[in-house]
């Protein structure tokens, strides 16, 4: 099992499948990658030679590719910037309800989770009848 | 899909005009206005807008991180409802 990336083990599959194990690179960036460092996308992962773990690494670093804890962070950011403004959109994020003006009444359960019953609660000073 | 660039951000042309002239007068008194659909842009940091939702007029400052957004986005249309006990503090609003 190599690691690439400090924390990232990828593993007994092809390398351009196994890089896609980091966070931030799917199909297209893993295959640009190799590329770059011209490994052979077939080969398994676990038979990388240490010199092409390192050309691997250095490809992603030059590559300008934000991954792991930096694009963690800077999804983070985003949110924030978001919220700090007060803006509809961050509003939206705190609450976790949908942020591009989809409907609530129905649906939305990706964000807003599993359904919560709510029961009635009486208001203990309205007079029975009335209320 | 967004505005194409080649027409640059809308502002409402006599925002616009206020926005000017509260700058060389150097007021902070806030700008009354309905026009929700104006993009922010780096003239109006540091001053307060009264954006109408509808109802209400709701003060929003500006700051250098609301640039590109639209006025309206601070200033919301809707209350938002929740469930929840009876207690002294919800009936009171």
């Amino acid at each position: 099992m190599p690691r690439i990336l400090g924390v990232d083990i990828p593993g007994e599959k092809r390398v351009d499948i196994s890089l896609r194990y980091i966070y931030g690179i799917g199909p297209v960036n893993a295959r640009e990658i190799l590329e770059r460092s011209g490994i052979d996308p077939s080969v398994r992962a676990k038979n990388l030679t240490e010199s092409q773990l390192s050309q691997i690494v250095n490809a992603i670093q030059d590559g300008k590719y934000v991954v792991e804890g930096d694009l963690r962070r800077e999804l983070g950011m985003n949110l924030k910037r978001l919220q700090g403004i007060k803006s509809y959109r961050g509003n939206r994020h705190i609450r976790s309800l949908p942020v591009r003006g989809q409907r609530t009444q129905t649906n939305a359960r990706s964000r807003k989770g599993p359904r919560k019953t709510v029961g009635v609660q009486r208001n203990p000073n309205a007079k029975t009848g009335i209320h | 899909m967004g505005r194409s660039l080649k027409k640059g951000p809308f502002v409402e042309p006599s925002l616009l005009d206020r926005i000017e002239k509260a700058r060389v007068a150097k007021t902070k008194t806030p700008i009354k206005t309905w026009s929700r659909r104006s993009t922010i842009t780096p003239e109006f940091v540091g001053l307060t807008f009264n954006v109408h939702n509808g109802k209400v007029f709701n003060p929003v400052f500006v700051t250098e991180n609301m640039v590109g957004h639209k006025l309206g986005e601070f200033s919301f249309t809707r209350t938002f409802k929740k469930h929840g006990a009876h207690t002294a503090k919800a009936e009171a609003k």
